[in-house]
């Protein structure tokens, strides 16, 4: 079977700086990978890659064992990848509905906005999916006025609207509580028991470990090493993290 | 219990209406905003100059020549609206009309008079998407700041027009003969004035264009957070060319409209609307930051410009007060609009 995604050889250059080096990667149908490495490491380049906003300087990308050759961030979106980004992707002067169909406006054939569909929509997911309790928050709120943890789920939200078959979350956790974090990790669970692949990000051992199917630890660059989560314990894996930040190397 | 309940469920409600009250004020504050400013102004002007302010030929007066400012204020709403600008419209009006004027020129063949100035009119508006879309180009690719690729291409236009034309002007009296001009700038029942219907269907299409279309919905988005737009799949440069190339349209329309109005051709046509134009789209609430901004603010925004400029003749004031008077009403609502955002943050 092939894999959902494949990286080939995928270096990225910005200038001077070598964001990546060399990667192969890949992420399997139906598995939950889980990215872990430095601040500066090349995590969102990585996935800044999957989702087609950068082009690689060289490499191949591979969907379905298709290789995709001028991958752009609506192509991917095509292809069901959907982003919750680590800068979250907002325009926090429009309103939640435009935010939550932003780039994805439901139209018809004119190009004329379905204003209501998505008002609705919004509402439902709210209701469902985000459980906001607020009742200042409706569709027409703008999102500017929303707390932290609030915004963070907007971009959660939307990623999972669409019916996405890959879904990356870069570090989604950020600004949440406690609460909002452990309904994170279900959406995380929602998704691969919905027979979907994703790929997670975030600098919590702890959170990568409980929801990850396999660990992919990434330096400078590179790829550092890779686990099976459940060959490994939680102990030993902050270890060699700690390692790895320390030497460059996992053993 | 259940009494309880129902206090809850009533006081949620009753908690529902009243931040749906707040928010209609949030939605809708600035507009409503411009609103107050216009009667207000209306009122203050009644008082000053009675007896041009109660007459209606005072209106005739406005609607006759607000929209040859009031159309290129729409789509330069949107360009504000995406983060953008563009200084150079008042050149490509001229341009505009320069294409006009050769073509008319090149086509003696053609006998039907009505067949010859259609086709010189839409050479003109060609000419101002082109201009445009050119505009768009160099913005996008090179990554120039509009406002500086602007005042560049707004000299260059009027260079050009300055060389085709040979700086010289002239009569359009045989428009008169086509039908091109009732239409464009008739009178109806010999009072109301066509270029203000234009002006009405231009300003609705603006709307919908911008507040249920896709690419009203981009404008926003790009003004608002470009990287965002571009990260959720936008064409943010596309988007970027389109807005300019509908003003470089909607100029070049407006260069048509004011010259058919005078049935002549000034080589410095337009000069005088470039500050007409910015006022009314930054006094009509539209952010010099991107991101916000609305048709009927401008639209307002556009007659209260238009009065203005006939309150300072009517009180006795010279012309030259006029340009004082936009430069501080520019700088007041740019200075008003930072402020309320500041505040909203
Ligand atoms: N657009 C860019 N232009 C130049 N350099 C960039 C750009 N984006 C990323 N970099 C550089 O590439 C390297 C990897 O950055 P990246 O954002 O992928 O790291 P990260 O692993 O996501 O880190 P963090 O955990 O802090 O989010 C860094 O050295 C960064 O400075
Ligand atoms: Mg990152």
């Amino acid at each position: 079977m092939d894999y959902r995604l494949e990286l080939r050889n995928v270096s990225k250059s910005f200038g001077e700086v070598q964001a990546l080096e060399n990667i192969n990667f890949q992420l399997g149908q139906n598995e939950i990978v889980g990215l872990l490495g430095d601040n500066g490491a090349g995590k969102s380049t990585l996935i800044k890659i999957i989702t087609g906003f950068y082009q690689p300087t060289s490499g191949e990308i591979l969907f379905n064992g298709q290789k995709i050759d001028h991958l752009t961030v609506p192509r991917a979106r095509q292809l069901g990848v959907e982003t919750v980004y680590q800068e979250r992707a907002l325009a926090e002067l429009q309103t939640l509905w435009r935010n939550i169909f932003l780039g994805r406006e439901l139209t018809n054939k004119w190009g004329l906005l379905d204003v209501p569909k998505m008002r609705d929509e919004t509402y439902r997911l709210m209701n469902q999916s985000m459980g906001f309790t607020s009742s200042a928050i409706d569709p027409e709120s703008y999102v500017r006025t929303f707390s932290g943890g609030e915004k963070q789920g907007v971009a959660i939200v939307r990623a999972l609207y669409f019916d996405a078959e890959i879904i990356i979350l870069d570090e989604p956790t950020m600004g949440l509580s406690l609460k909002e974090t452990a309904r994170l990790i279900t959406f995380v669970r929602d998704i691969k028991r919905a027979g979907k692949s994703a790929v997670f990000i975030d600098h919590n051992v702890v959170h990568v470990y409980n929801v990850a199917d396999r660990i992919v630890v990434i330096d400078r660059g590179r790829i550092a090493g890779e686990f099976i989560t459940r060959d490994i314990t939680l102990d030993v894996l902050m270890e060699k993290m700690i390692r790895v930040a320390e030497t460059g190397n996992l053993d | 219990m259940t009494h309880t309940d129902e206090s809850t469920h009533g006081a949620s409600r009753a908690n529902r209406k009243a931040f749906s009250l707040k928010r209609f004020a949030r939605t809708y504050g600035p507009q409503l905003g411009i609103l107050g400013v216009f009667f207000g102004l209306w009122i203050i002007f009644i008082i000053a100059a009675p007896t041009t302010f109660l007459k209606p030929q005072i209106y005739n007066a406005f609607m006759s020549t607000v929209p040859f400012f009031a159309i290129m204020a729409i789509p330069l709403t949107m360009v504000v609206i995406a983060g953008e600008m563009d200084l150079s419209f008042p050149s490509i009006m001229a341009m505009g009309m320069v294409a006009f004027l050769l073509t008319y020129g090149a086509t003696p063949g053609i006998a039907n008079i009505s067949v010859r100035v259609m086709l010189s009119f839409l050479a003109a508006l060609v000419t101002g998407t082109l201009i445009g879309w050119i505009n768009g180009l160099i913005i996008v690719r090179f990554g120039i700041p509009s406002l500086v690729a602007t005042i560049g291409t707004q000299f260059f236009w009027r260079g050009a027009v300055l060389v085709l034309s040979q700086g010289k002007s002239g009569t359009l009296s045989y428009v008169k003969e086509s039908f091109l001009h009732p239409a464009l700038v008739g009178k109806i029942g010999g009072t109301f004035p066509t270029q203000m219907i234009w002006l009405i269907v231009i300003a609705i299409v603006g709307w919908v264009l911008l507040n249920r279309h896709k690419f009203g919905a981009h404008i926003y988005l790009i003004g608002d957070n470009a990287n965002s737009a571009e990260l959720m799949g936008i064409n943010t440069k596309r988007v970027r060319v389109q807005a300019f190339m509908l003003i470089g349209l909607f100029s070049a329309f407006a260069g048509v409209i004011a010259s058919f109005h005078v049935v002549y051709f000034w080589p410095s046509l337009g000069e005088g609307h470039l500050l007409s134009t910015l006022a009314s789209v930054f006094l009509g609430g539209t952010s010099v930051f991107g991101g916000t901004g609305t048709i009927l603010g401008t639209f307002i925004g556009a007659f209260i410009i238009g009065a203005i400029e006939a309150a300072t003749v009517a009180v006795g004031l010279t012309g030259f007060w006029t340009e004082l008077i936009y430069g501080l009403i520019i700088v007041l609502s740019v200075i008003m609009h930072a402020y309320l955002r500041k505040r909203a943050e």
